[in-house]
């Protein structure tokens, strides 16, 4: 039995997720789809899986084209998927959620449903309990349900995404173990994953996506800086940062244990000085948000201590008083006013305004920042009207003129490259200030070009800092994807 | 105390059916805030027909109708166009009840015979149990008929699983090949129709007529008990007799305290609203924690994907 993808294209608005995408997976075989977040290896695998459909292309499955229409016909033909969050009913039994879908008469047969449910979960050496609801399940867990589920409804072509994402270590060895012994049986398993070290060691064959195109296909074991090129690309490294004096430390955080939605960070500890710029490297979610976060004072810490210039703010006022700065990703979202005009933006940044507000002079302040800025944009124009580049120019117009840290996420996401270039050098500009930096980027270049230090994150660990003048693009890619040994 | 019980029974019966159809919209994911305005839009058309036909069942059967079209067009507003399911509800809500008033004009204080009564036979003489059950009319028979089957069908079968399932979380159920949007059309037209009915069981039988405003306020207590119910047809029906109890009771009162004939009638309002407040709080879950086994009955959450439109793409 062998799986072929041909040519799959998938369009979401301006993003081309896949762009003629093609794939062969054997029987018995367990074969990686890597790259990076948003490469497409979701898009495209909730695409064989029947979950979205594509814009074009084939699925062939044993030499027959499958037209699938919806998840009930992948299921059909033996194609099951199980999503990065497993896709359980959280608050029904974890029995009702085995069942829920399944084919079978009017009335459910639960005595006879739990039989096989039990057999299954015993097989694998599962330990599920049926009617506890599956909220109670770990992540692990859930997964292990659905993986059963999927076998029950009789899954010939197993998909796994991003599976080893918030399972523990135990879990994830039983999880291997168990797609080892299903690929042994002649079961087809497609394991999507960012992370090389568990593609190495788990699959036989690999394909690695890049901005919704294949970019290579590789027999394992092979050279994981191959792997990384693929994943990432080629990429000159260029230094042009002119060096500053570092000062004292301005932001020291201290065994700090930081916890947000997405990840736990625990025991962090690193300094910023004056003058210095520290880069977060790291898959999205690794702990790099909740760091800037806590640094700025909007994520209070579990435990330890976060001291800027020697003083510890408490609330997010005290850390704006003392010159802590945060510009986070989501310019539109939680940096700027939607329907608010630049010159409304300067008014409300600005602390000095009296009660009532000298709306001709606003206009004529916010001119010049436009000018001085080089914002493509009139006072009038409303926030949303202007470009990604501009509105990042705007939110730096806003800054305070002496800071003492400023933080960011993704500063020159989206931007071109005359527009990056120039928010870079605003930004180094202020460390003869003695302005600390830090900022957290996906870019590699960016994080290499522009930092001092760059510390690695991996899901919740900092497993390195690096120097940015000796450190190379394969050597954080290997970092991000969980791999300490890289020298 | 047999009377009593009796009585309450029969005077629940119209809310019993308006709960169980909303429950059963809002387990597949639909909220129909119009509630109060297809209750009585129904009740109105149901009188209606049956007064010019002379059929009483006719009358029943156009209140169903009459209430699954006012719950398919939140359907449509909701689920195909994406719409705000408040927004559509309400608009709806107000709609609905002015045309009662318009169209129900000609019909204001008609007299019509309603449902018959009907014991059955030798069950009505069991002591006790047989005069509260079994010497009541088809629509109370229907009403506790209904809360039985409803929770069989949600809890026990198949199709009921999946009703459960595209109100939970819809993408998990797509993604198990379950058509969510279809079957969110189905049963929010099925819950509308039960709305219908329980219209109907006001104008042909409990409150037997039609005047201005026949059912005002009934709708909103109903989607109240809905919650009260925690989405769960025999909690939901116990909120419906809780109501019926104190309705009745407020009644017996009116003799006592004259003085209060004007606050007396609307009291189960309040007192339902404060009982509430009460029982929906933190203790029942706890309770639920320690008794595994209630906690189908106890478990008193909304179902997540609650008036949230599901795109699959």
């Amino acid at each position: 039995m062998s799986l072929e993808l041909r040519d799959i294209r998938k369009r979401f608005g301006p993003v081309q997720a896949n762009d003629g995408v093609s794939l062969t997976v054997e029987a018995g075989e367990l074969h990686g789809l890597l790259g990076e977040n948003g490469a497409g290896k979701s898009t495209l695998m909730k695409i064989l899986s029947g979950f979205y459909t594509a814009d074009s292309g084939e699925i062939v499955l044993d030499g027959r084209t499958l037209d699938i229409r919806g998840p009930g016909d992948a299921i059909e033909a033996g194609i099951g998927m199980l999503h990065q969050d497993p896709l359980v009913f959280l608050p029904f039994t974890a029995l009702d959620s085995f069942i829920a879908g399944s084919p079978g008469g009017f009335v459910i047969d639960r005595r006879q449903a739990r039989k096989e449910m039990m057999e299954l979960a015993e097989r694998f050496g599962f330990d599920l309990d049926p009617n506890a609801p599956a909220r109670e399940f770990t992540i692990g867990a859930r997964q292990q349900l659905e993986i059963i589920r999927l076998l029950w409804l009789g899954a010939r072509v197993l998909i796994l995404d991003e599976p080893t994402t918030g399972i523990s270590a135990t879990q994830r060895e039983r999880l291997f173990e168990t797609l080892k012994q299903l690929a042994s049986e002649g079961m087809s398993v497609i394991f999507v994953s960012h992370k090389l070290e568990e593609v190495e060691e788990l699959c036989s064959r690999v394909t690695v996506l890049r901005q919704g195109r294949v970019t290579g296909e590789r027999e394992l074991p092979c050279p994981a800086d191959e792997l990384v090129e693929l994943m990432f690309g080629k990429s000159v490294v260029i230094q042009t940062k002119e060096p500053v004096e570092l000062g004292k430390p301005v932001l020291e955080v201290q065994h700090a244990t930081l916890e947000d939605e997405l990840v736990t960070v625990r025991d962090l500890s690193l300094s910023v000085r004056e003058g210095e710029v520290v880069g977060l490297a790291g898959l999205e979610g690794s702990g790099q948000r909740a760091l800037l976060r806590a640094a700025a004072g909007l994520l209070k810490p579990r435990s330890g201590t976060i001291r800027i210039d020697g003083r510890t703010p408490r609330t997010y006022h005290e850390f704006l008083d003392v010159g802590v700065h945060y510009l986070p990703a989501g310019r539109l979202e939680e940096g700027l006013l939607q329907g608010m005009t630049i010159t409304e933006h300067f008014v409300l940044a600005d602390e000095s305004t009296p009660f009532f507000v000298d709306w001709d002079e606003a206009e004529q302040q916010a001119a010049e920042e436009i000018r001085a800025h080089f914002i493509k944009g009139r006072p009038d124009s409303n926030a949303e009207e202007l470009s990604g580049g501009n509105q990042q120019r705007l939110l730096l117009a806003m800054l305070p003129d002496h800071l003492r840290l400023l933080l960011m996420q993704h500063p020159t996401r989206g931007l071109d490259i005359e527009s990056a270039a120039w928010v870079w050098e605003q930004l180094l500009a202020r460390r003869h200030d003695g302005t600390a930096i830090m900022f957290a980027s996906s870019d590699l270049d960016e994080l290499l070009m522009y930092s001092d230090r760059i510390a690695v994150f991996f899901s919740g660990e900092v497993i390195d800092i690096l120097d940015a003048r000796t450190a190379t693009v394969e050597q954080l890619g290997y970092l991000i994807g969980g791999v300490r040994a890289a020298s | 105390m047999e009377a009593a019980l009796a009585t309450i029974l029969a005077a629940a019966a119209p809310l019993v059916f308006a709960v169980i159809g909303e429950t059963i919209t809002e387990k597949a994911g639909v909220i129909n805030l119009s509630l109060d305005g297809s209750i009585m839009l129904s009740a109105m058309a149901g009188f209606a027909t049956a007064f010019v036909t002379g059929n009483l069942w006719l009358g029943f059967i156009v209140a169903a109708l009459v209430g699954m079209a006012v719950a398919l067009l939140i359907a449509f507003a909701s689920i195909s166009l994406k719409l705000n399911q408040v927004a559509v509800g309400f608009v709806l809500f107000a709609l609905t009840r002015d045309l009662s008033s318009f169209l129900g004009n000609p019909y204001v204080h008609q007299r019509l015979a309603g449902v018959p009564h009907l014991p059955i036979p030798i069950l009505e003489n069991i002591p006790f149990l047989g005069p509260i059950f079994f010497q009541q009319d088809l629509v109370v028979y229907g009403s506790l008929v209904l809360i039985f089957v409803a929770y069989w069908f949600i809890f026990r079968t198949r199709p009921g699983l999946k009703l459960r399932a595209v109100g939970e979380r819809p993408e998990a159920a797509h993604a198990r090949g379950i058509p969510v949007n279809r079957l969110r059309y189905l049963y929010t037209a099925i819950g509308g129709a039960l709305v219908g009915l329980g219209g109907a069981a006001f104008s042909l039988d409990m409150k037997l007529g039609w005047s201005y405003q026949h059912t005002l306020n009934f709708g909103w207590i109903a989607l109240a008990i809905v919650i009260f119910g925690g989405w769960h047809p025999y909690r939901a029906a116990l909120g419906a007799y809780l109501f019926g109890a104190l309705q009745i009771i407020a009644l017996k009162l009116q003799p006592i305290f004259p003085g209060l004939s004007q606050v007396l009638p609307s009291m189960p309002f309040p007192i339902m609203i404060l009982t509430l407040v009460i029982i929906y709080t933190d203790w029942l879950k706890r309770l639920a924690d320690r008794f595994p086994s209630l906690r189908e009955f106890l478990a008193s959450e909304p179902p997540s994907g609650s008036g949230v439109p599901f795109e699959p793409e």
